[in-house]
């Protein structure tokens, strides 16, 4: 396998900053992730930059997803699971033994494919994060962190009035928003996406969707998506993988109109796939 | 469109049809064998929630009373006494130990508790409802004899013989004749005024009759009318009973006076069992189930809770593991006799706890339900969706977190219905508790959890073993009152598992 083709243009006016520093978030080398005997990804190097929207697009079983669920360690709940190779974020080493889980989730929050608030009230859903990490000092401060996740996520005109109603009861998208509000509630750096809209209709998706774009101007998105053109709509960086391996990763712009790989091209104008 | 031939799909719709009568066969079928069960056990059982007793005016002797020392008064004496002042004509030993043998042992107990609460009636006379033996109260509740009493329709006379002890019945006409003609039948028993006499069949060509209660010695002959006598005859001849006629006409004549009182039987829910039935009573049983099922509980709902959790969530999948599950669906599927043997070789050999104690039971059943519980408790668990347990980990819950804030409370209608199955499988056990010596007569209500006791299921056991024919119907209630608490079992099961199911 070649190694990733990298755009010379990787520094381009839609996230200057990020990268004209040279700040990374979240930086990978040489990851390898087993399923028990079966390879998942080979040899993966990445690097995703701060405040930006990058989109991992693939196949079915390409390893984008598995990828994903390897940057805040939720791989670890398969027992099978076996992952090497360097993944840092903000420059420090995940898979240290002395790094806590707990904190790095934290740190990097994750929505999920299918919207799964707790059976609980809203309040309540976004409200556990802060509390488990004692990020509130009593109520009324608690209150404000809810308030504001919720503003964040803009769920808030929506449910207001219905905090103590289950998070159950919401729709499908206000479900998601409210699953992003529970996410930003405990202050992360890095939120990962499976497939935040697969569940969802046209008018949900274009909800989650601008709220990703706002999302972008403090937090390093990662979102993982079958469809292409999500991917063009809301990232600025978007990484194609194919049975397991980067194999192209750049300016989604770039990406889409002149991609340098033939497996790139024949996938986004849907030859394969 | 291809077409469908149409032989297969009358074909496909006649299996069907089939199978739906097949199932609502077995259905059917299925509810009139329980429906037969239920209707059958109800009738045996509703006359055991009744008692009968007879008033009687007791004069409380000051003499057989000591005042300081009321509960240790002669009581029987009294009562006894007082019962036989009510039938005088009643005379000789045998006759009026006939007679006070209608009255329960216990029957004192009445007049016991009102002399106790209220001495002054010492000296007086009152009014006492004495318990009736069980012999007594099932011939009142007719499940001794069939009784009927039928008036006389031609002229009676009644002769004594010369000599010896009987009596001669004619009518206008004698021997068979006179049988037909005041339709009389060997065994009857004939009322005249004065007295009762048996038919004990043809003697010499003459209707020979036994006294029953007998005339006074003065009566030689006498003539009735129609209407002045009449026939009372048994379903069951004397010999086949447990009370003789001389005791049914007694029990006849108080109830005719208005003397018999029928009510509620509280003491069949008040007290511990007995030797008499009409004594017996399943309170015993039940707080004795009560204390052994607690124990059961307390033990087994912490342990297979905790037990289920750890496997299902934490516990590595590894071999072991595996054959921890596999040996705890063994023993699911061990005969709970097998847990008594292990409860008396190790809870009273080993450990030296004492025997026929609800503790003991309770450590027993507790095993027993052990497995079923982790079972439906893994199961509850298995069904919470993972998503929830991704949700809490996805915050940065930490693995004990997310179980015990998200997927436990989720899990926990699911755990409550395996578990208060559980309880019910433990209430009607009985073999396991017969081995640690459950099954002993124990007359006491027991006051803790190591004193002697049995349980509902070995009652019911004990008394269907008893010869004595009022137990049957003990059985009976006994049944209906397991059977009732089983059912609020499930009802609870059932209500918890509506309340408090979420969805998702």
């Amino acid at each position: 396998m070649n190694a990733p083709v990298h755009h010379q243009t990787l520094i381009t006016p839609a996230h200057p900053k990020a990268l004209a520093s040279g700040q990374f978030k979240v930086t990978a080398r040489d990851v390898d992730v087993y399923y028990g005997e079966k390879q998942a990804i080979k040899k993966l190097s990445i690097d995703i930059p701060d405040r930006a929207v990058s989109a991992f697009i693939g196949p079915s079983g390409c390893g984008k997803s598995t990828f994903l669920r390897c940057i805040n360690r939720m791989n670890d709940t398969i027992p099978t699971c076996k992952v090497t190779g360097l993944i840092d974020v903000d420059k420090r080493d995940i898979y240290d033994p002395n790094i806590d889980v707990v904190q790095l989730r934290a740190k990097v929050g994750m929505v999920f494919q299918k919207p799964n608030p707790f059976p609980k009230s809203i309040f309540e859903n976004v409200a556990y994060g802060p509390r488990i990490h004692g990020l509130a000092a009593g109520k009324t401060e608690l209150d404000e962190i809810v308030e504001k996740s919720l503003r964040k996520a803009g769920l808030w005109e929506e449910a207001k009035d219905r905090l103590a109603q289950p998070g159950t009861g919401l729709s499908g998208g206000q479900q998601q928003r409210l699953c992003i509000a529970r996410a930003i509630a405990v202050n992360p750096e890095v939120i990962l996406m499976d497939e935040p809209c697969s569940a969802l209709d046209p008018i949900a998706t274009a909800k989650i969707e601008e709220l990703i774009d706002e999302l972008r101007q403090n937090y390093c998105i990662v979102i993982v998506t079958h469809s292409m053109q999500q991917a063009a709509r809301v990232s600025q960086l978007t990484a194609f993988f194919h049975l397991g391996t980067l194999v192209e990763y750049g300016d989604t712009n770039e990406m889409f109109t002149a991609p340098q790989e033939k497996r790139t091209q024949d996938y986004i104008t849907g030859r394969f796939g | 469109m291809t077409e469908v031939r149409d032989e297969l799909v009358k074909k496909r719709y006649a299996s069907e049809r089939r199978f739906r009568f097949y199932g609502a066969a077995a259905l059917i079928l299925t509810a009139l064998f329980l429906a037969v069960l239920l209707i059958d056990t109800v009738i045996r059982g509703i006359p055991a929630f009744h008692e009968t007793s007879v008033e009687v005016d007791v004069n409380v002797n000051a003499a057989d009373v000591d005042p300081a020392n009321l509960p240790g008064g002669n009581y029987d004496k009294m009562i006894k006494e007082a019962f036989r002042a009510e039938f005088p004509e009643v005379t000789g030993r045998a006759n009026q130990k006939a007679l006070t043998a209608l009255l329960s042992t216990g029957g004192a107990d009445a007049l016991r508790s009102m002399v106790i609460a209220d001495p002054s009636i010492i000296g007086k006379t009152v009014t006492v409802p004495v318990l009736l033996g069980a012999d007594a109260d099932m011939f009142l509740k007719g499940q001794l004899t069939d009784q009927t009493i039928a008036p006389g329709k031609a002229t009676l006379h009644v002769a004594r013989l010369e000599g010896e002890e009987g009596f001669v019945l004619t009518g206008e006409k004698t021997g068979e004749e006179a049988e037909k003609q005041l339709g009389l039948a060997t065994g009857d028993v004939v009322r005249f005024q004065g007295g009762a006499v048996r038919v004990t069949g043809m003697q010499n060509g003459y209707l020979k009759a036994d006294p029953v209660l007998p005339p006074d010695a003065a009566f030689s002959t006498g003539n009735f009318d129609a209407g002045q006598w009449d026939i009372v005859s048994f379903s069951v001849p004397q010999a086949n009973r447990r009370i003789n006629d001389n005791q049914a006409l007694w029990l006849d004549k108080l109830k005719q006076d208005g003397r018999i009182e029928n009510s509620f039987s509280w003491r069949f829910f008040q007290a511990g069992d007995s030797r008499e039935p009409e004594l017996a009573g399943i309170r015993g049983a039940l707080v004795g189930s009560l204390l052994t099922v607690l124990v059961a509980i307390s033990l087994a709902l912490p342990l297979g809770i905790a037990s289920a959790v750890y496997l299902e969530e934490f516990a590595p999948k590894n071999k072991w593991t595996d054959l921890i599950e596999v040996n705890i669906n063994n023993l699911a599927a061990v005969p709970s006799i097998i847990f008594g043997l292990l409860g008396l070789a190790v809870f009273l050999n080993f450990f030296g706890l004492p025997r026929s104690a609800p503790l003991v039971g309770g450590l027993v059943l507790a095993l027993l339900v052990l497995p079923t519980i982790i079972i439906a408790s893994r199961a509850a668990l298995k069904a919470v969706p993972p998503s929830i347990t991704e949700a809490a980990l996805g915050v940065g819950a930490s693995k004990q977190q997310a179980v015990f804030q998200h997927v436990l409370p989720l899990a926990l209608p699911g755990i409550m219905t395996g578990t208060i199955l559980g309880l019910a499988r433990a209430f009607g056990e009985t073999a396991p508790l017969l081995m640690i010596g459950m099954i002993a007569f124990i007359a006491d209500v027991p006051q803790g959890f190591t004193s002697a006791a049995t349980v509902l299921p070995v009652q019911v056991f004990l008394w269907s073993d008893l010869p004595e024919l009022a137990f049957k119907s003990k059985t009976a209630a006994a049944i209906i009152v397991l059977l009732v608490v089983l059912f609020a079992l499930n009802a609870i099961a059932i209500y918890l598992r509506k309340r408090f199911e979420r969805r998702w």
